[in-house]
């Protein structure tokens, strides 16, 4: 069964789109089928930050108004063989994301790959609805800031209202976790920057990782590499290891490379 | 922990970002975006049609843009024995 995942926000530049390159890079060299989607119509980026910007011939608008068929508009990763990806359309016409389009393409994407990954633009408006609505997970991008907290508590309940988990009848909710990206603990421990405990008491939704801020991703977007295909970095392994848990491994939480039992067993105990 | 903080940065990444980008954008400001490619691809498709009996999907058209030239590489599939005299 494939799984599609959408990584949101609300609010805008918190990381989704490193995030969805990160993931769906390091799902790809874990072996899984995987595509990556940019939803983000108009201001089309996961591209460049796949390193594919190049290729791009037609884009997701393309195929749902009938101009291309779904393998034309693929990208195959010339890195990774089961990597691929689906840029969106440069149109200023949001509307051209019709519901029935959207779940056509998903469905033909379905029998191909394991993993469906949604990089939602940034809002709460059509194209960051029609980026969860079939969602099965939701992987919410937070940084660690009074607005980003906000927007993402926001994201959850209509992650759990306004998406096809939520109105059909007898379905599970989607499965939502929250990703804390650019953790400066340098900043936290100055009192500047809420704690992932603080955060995670506030959202109340299970952990999925703590990317920390690392020049590493502003290198690999450079690149235009996924930061889990670059050298080393804290930031790779800690995508690595969101990978791991998203595919249900249990792995330690580190924050910069240290382990935290503490904040595994709490949160453990809040997330029933 | 990790040796990346050892290693020397790659000096060249900013450089590789502003060439990109520079490709990009002056293939997305001139008259050669993509844009125009769903209709390229129905003329060819007529055209050939004139012709020989090919099927809808049967055109792929891949690009590959690059800094001096760009590359366009369109493969048609047909069945051999549907020729038209
Ligand atoms: N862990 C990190 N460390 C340092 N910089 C980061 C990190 N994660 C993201 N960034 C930087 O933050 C900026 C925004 O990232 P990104 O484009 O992934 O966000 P986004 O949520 O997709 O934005 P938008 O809402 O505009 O789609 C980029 O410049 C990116 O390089
Ligand atoms: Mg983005």
């Amino acid at each position: 069964m494939s799984k599609i995942i959408v990584v949101t926000s609300g609010k805008g530049g918190v990381g989704k789109t490193t995030t969805s390159a990160a993931i769906s890079a390091g799902l790809a060299k874990r072996g899984h089928k995987t595509v990556v989607i940019d939803f983000d119509v108009g201001l089309r980026n996961l591209d460049m930050i796949m390193g594919c910007e190049r290729r791009v011939v037609f884009d997701f608008i393309n195929v749902i108004q009938g101009d291309a068929k779904l393998k034309q508009a693929l990208i195959r990763d010339k890195r990774l063989d089961n990597l691929a990806v689906l840029p969106t359309s440069q149109t200023r016409d949001k509307d051209a994301l019709t519901q029935e389009g959207v779940e056509a393409v998903l469905n033909e994407l379905k029998e191909e790959f394991d993993y469906i990954i949604c990089d939602s633009p940034a809002g709460i408006e059509r194209g960051a609805l029609m980026a969860m609505y079939y969602a099965d997970e939701a992987i919410v991008v937070t940084n660690p800031e009074v607005s980003s907290v906000r927007d993402s508590d926001r994201v959850l309940g209509l992650l759990q209202s306004k998406t096809h988990r939520a109105e059909e009848e007898g379905a599970e909710p989607i499965k939502a976790q929250v990703l804390i990206t650019r953790h400066d603990q340098a900043r936290i421990d100055k009192g500047e920057m809420m704690t992932v405990e603080d955060v995670l008491e506030i959202l109340a939704v299970p952990l999925l990782g703590i990317i920390p801020e690392s020049p590493a991703v502003l290198r690999a977007s450079n690149m235009g590499v996924p930061v889990v295909l670059d050298d080393p970095s804290a930031a790779a392994s800690a995508y690595e290891d969101a990978v791991a848990r998203l595919v249900g491994e249990q792995v330690e939480m580190k924050i910069g490379g240290e382990r935290r039992p503490g904040l595994i067993s709490r949160l453990f105990g809040r997330t029933a | 922990m990790f040796g990346f903080s050892l290693k020397p940065r790659k000096p060249n990444a900013a450089q590789t970002a502003k060439d990109r980008l520079q490709i990009l954008l002056a293939h997305e400001r001139s008259g050669a975006s993509p844009d125009c490619l769903p209709e390229l691809q129905r003329d060819i498709l007529e055209a050939i049609r004139k012709h020989m009996k090919i099927d809808r999907d049967a055109i792929d058209i891949k690009m590959e843009r690059g800094e001096g030239l760009s590359s366009l590489e369109i493969n048609i599939e047909f069945p051999a024995d549907q020729r038209k005299a």
